[in-house]
């Protein structure tokens, strides 16, 4: 009886999360997987084949933009634990009480805004007749007006920003939990700040550096707006494409193909890091 | 026992009742025009005007060409009550997807319209003789030039001239290709039947096109970043439409909308019907409403773009007509090379060449 009961209340509970994960994830997913295979022979016969896929290798554009997309998201996570990391550190190990709530919130603040009103933030400083511009003439710095938008670097730096936060929680999640004793005793023991670093801190890190590395790359590979508002004529993010097909052509079968693709080399580069960096999915998120 | 289910049924039932009644109530009270268009085509005087007259409630959705045979394709043609799609882009999606309904000329006040144009749409909205267009606004695509640059480009391809390197932005949409086809001295539209014509024409343009992508600021993909380009003196030449340029003429004299030497690009928008539309009587009121002149005057006084409206540019904005008339004298307008229905097809073609473009470096 009384299993019978707690069965009930975990089915209950389980419900809402398992339509979600059917309903929204998995069948859309399928449904997709189906379409990519589909050959529009005219516009009310179709077949099935594998059409969609070879255009992706015969046409050197969608790999070239595929392989961009993937690298640029690379080195986006990477810049972004880079900087997020001494960020992380800080607030975890050496702010102390009220400055630590603040920092938090510093770095949460921009978050209200929507990534949009942030991009434009960016575009404004950045732009020819922008903020940025106008002060390295007022400085005597430039000779006349300065581009800085519409380039990699752009899109580059909006990324990183709009991953920031994703990087930081779980780092200082974890750096939380750490003993400043063992630092103590990694320098007592002899090491330099080079050998503490990397026998003690980035190993006790690890979890939280896999976690914030997956949802900053995820986001990346996955993101819109920043790409296209400030990577201007070379924007050429692999998102932009899949849209493209779907709206701008009504190639729903070729879009479909690109996003299963994309989900696919997402898909990779995570087990691949998980891989080298010897975790596993239920260490890094539990 | 046996009473118990019964009474449970009994009270599912009525709640089913009382459920379907009050659903059906509120579709039946507030009656509503789900109306998808461009931005600037529904001002908010007009709608609240209409609003008051008919009782109907107006829903808007603002959208362009592609986003709305993509929204009306993936429902079947449901979702929406009316359509504003560009003529050209009706019948070839008609055929592949079937999303619209014909539309029935009876019930519109055809004596509003200009004669012309109400001709020109039903040619080319026609199909196995029902028509699926009436006109609604026409304007432009053509050359945004600031004055500093206004003696170099003159035409699509002078965009390219090293002159104003670094200063352009157009689109990388079809009315881009097309523009630079007839620059170039091919005529695009007489080859939109003759595919492999219309390859090798796109060909020439699609080079033209990379070995210009260095002269480009950047691509411009809605109208407001445009307009904030030229303002800023970011960007002095641009390929884009008619309104935008009478717009930022009206705040700097020093802009202005040029017709290109190869000829201004003419579309002409329309009211299309979604097959699956649940308000057709107030589609036909909501057409007859705005085509009245001094109501399509409103809608050109806000969009910058002129309606088929007959006998509504005399309640234009004096100044929009004088910018106007500047943009256009009598062999410029001639020159206005119009839209023909595309073919299907043709747009598979386009869309490679522009992503190869994009990709290009």
């Amino acid at each position: 009886m009384r299993s019978s009961a707690s069965k009930l209340s975990l089915c209950l509970l389980m419900t809402p999360f398992v339509l979600w994960i059917v309903l929204l994830v998995l069948l859309p997913h399928l449904q997709m997987l189906r379409v990519s295979f589909h050959v529009r022979e005219s516009w009310d016969t179709v077949t099935l084949g594998l059409e969609q896929y070879q255009n992706f290798f015969s046409e050197s554009y969608y790999w070239r933009t595929f392989v961009r997309t993937g690298v640029m998201s690379l080195f986006t996570t990477f810049l972004t634990l880079v900087i997020a990391f001494p960020i992380a550190w800080y607030i975890a190990q050496l702010a102390r009480g009220r400055a630590k709530g603040f920092l938090f919130l510093a770095c949460l603040i921009p978050f209200w805004a929507s990534e949009l009103v942030r991009t434009y933030g960016w575009m404004i400083l950045l732009r020819e007749s922008g903020l940025f511009s106008t002060w390295l003439q007022a400085l005597g710095l430039a000779d006349g007006p300065v581009e800085m938008l519409y380039n990699d670097a752009a899109v580059i730096i909006g990324l990183v920003y709009n991953g920031l936060l994703f990087m930081v929680v779980p780092l200082v999640t974890t750096l939380d939990g750490m003993d400043e004793n063992l630092v103590e005793a990694g320098y007592d023991l002899g090491g330099n700040h080079w050998t503490v670093l990397r026998e003690i801190i980035v190993p006790w890190a690890m979890p939280g550096v896999v976690s914030g590395c997956i949802v900053v790359f995820m986001l990346t590979l996955g993101s819109y707006l920043t790409p296209i508002l400030m990577g201007g004529k070379d924007s050429a993010w692999f998102t932009e494409q899949i849209f493209t097909q779907f709206i701008t052509r009504f190639n729903w079968e070729q879009g479909a193909a690109l996003g299963v693709l994309l989900l696919v080399l997402s898909s990779v580069i995570v087990w691949l890091g998980l891989r080298v960096t010897g975790q596993n999915l239920r260490k890094v998120m539990g | 026992m046996d009473s118990q289910p019964r009474t449970i049924l009994t009270r599912t039932g009525a709640l089913a009742a009382f459920l379907t009644a009050a659903v059906f109530s509120t579709s039946t009270l507030a009656e509503e025009l789900r109306l998808i268009t461009w931005g600037g085509y529904a001002p908010d005087d007009v709608v609240a005007q209409f609003e008051k007259e008919t009782g109907i409630d107006v829903k808007i959705t603002l959208s362009n060409n592609e986003d709305m045979i993509s929204k009306l394709r993936a429902t079947g043609g449901a979702g929406f009550d009316l359509a504003q799609p560009s003529q050209d882009r009706i019948i070839g999606v008609q055929r592949q997807f079937n999303i619209y309904q014909p539309i029935d000329l009876g019930k519109i006040d055809t004596d509003q319209i200009q004669p012309s144009m109400l001709k020109a749409t039903e040619k080319s909205t026609s199909l196995n003789g029902k028509q699926y267009g009436v006109p609604a606004v026409w304007g432009t695509s053509g050359l945004i030039v600031n004055k500093d640059v206004a003696d170099t480009v003159t035409d699509y391809t002078d965009l390219c001239d090293d002159a104003v390197a670094g200063k352009v932005s157009y689109r990388l949409k079809r009315p881009t290709l097309i523009g630079f086809a007839f620059a170039l001295g091919e005529d695009p539209f007489a080859a939109y039947d003759d595919k492999d014509k219309y390859q090798s024409i796109l060909a020439k343009v699609e080079d033209k096109l990379i070995d210009c992508k260095a002269n480009v600021k950047t691509y411009w993909t809605g109208g407001d970043q445009l307009l904030a380009l030229m303002r800023t003196g970011e960007v002095k030449a641009a390929m884009a439409w008619d309104a935008g340029g009478w717009k930022l003429h009206g705040e700097n004299p020093d802009i202005s909308f040029v017709a290109p030497k190869s000829g201004a690009l003419g579309w002409i928008d329309t009211f299309a019907l979604p097959r699956r539309s649940e308000n057709v009587d107030a589609a036909y009121k909501w057409i007859n409403f705005v085509m009245q002149p001094e109501i399509a005057a409103k809608i050109t006084n806000q969009s910058g773009n002129f309606t088929a409206s007959k006998g509504a540019d005399e309640f234009v904005k004096a100044d929009l007509r004088d910018a106007y008339r500047q943009s256009f004298d009598e062999k410029a307008l001639n020159n206005i090379k119009w839209y023909p229905p595309v073919p299907p097809g043709l747009e598979a073609m386009e869309g490679q060449v522009l992503d190869r473009v994009q990709a290009a470096n």
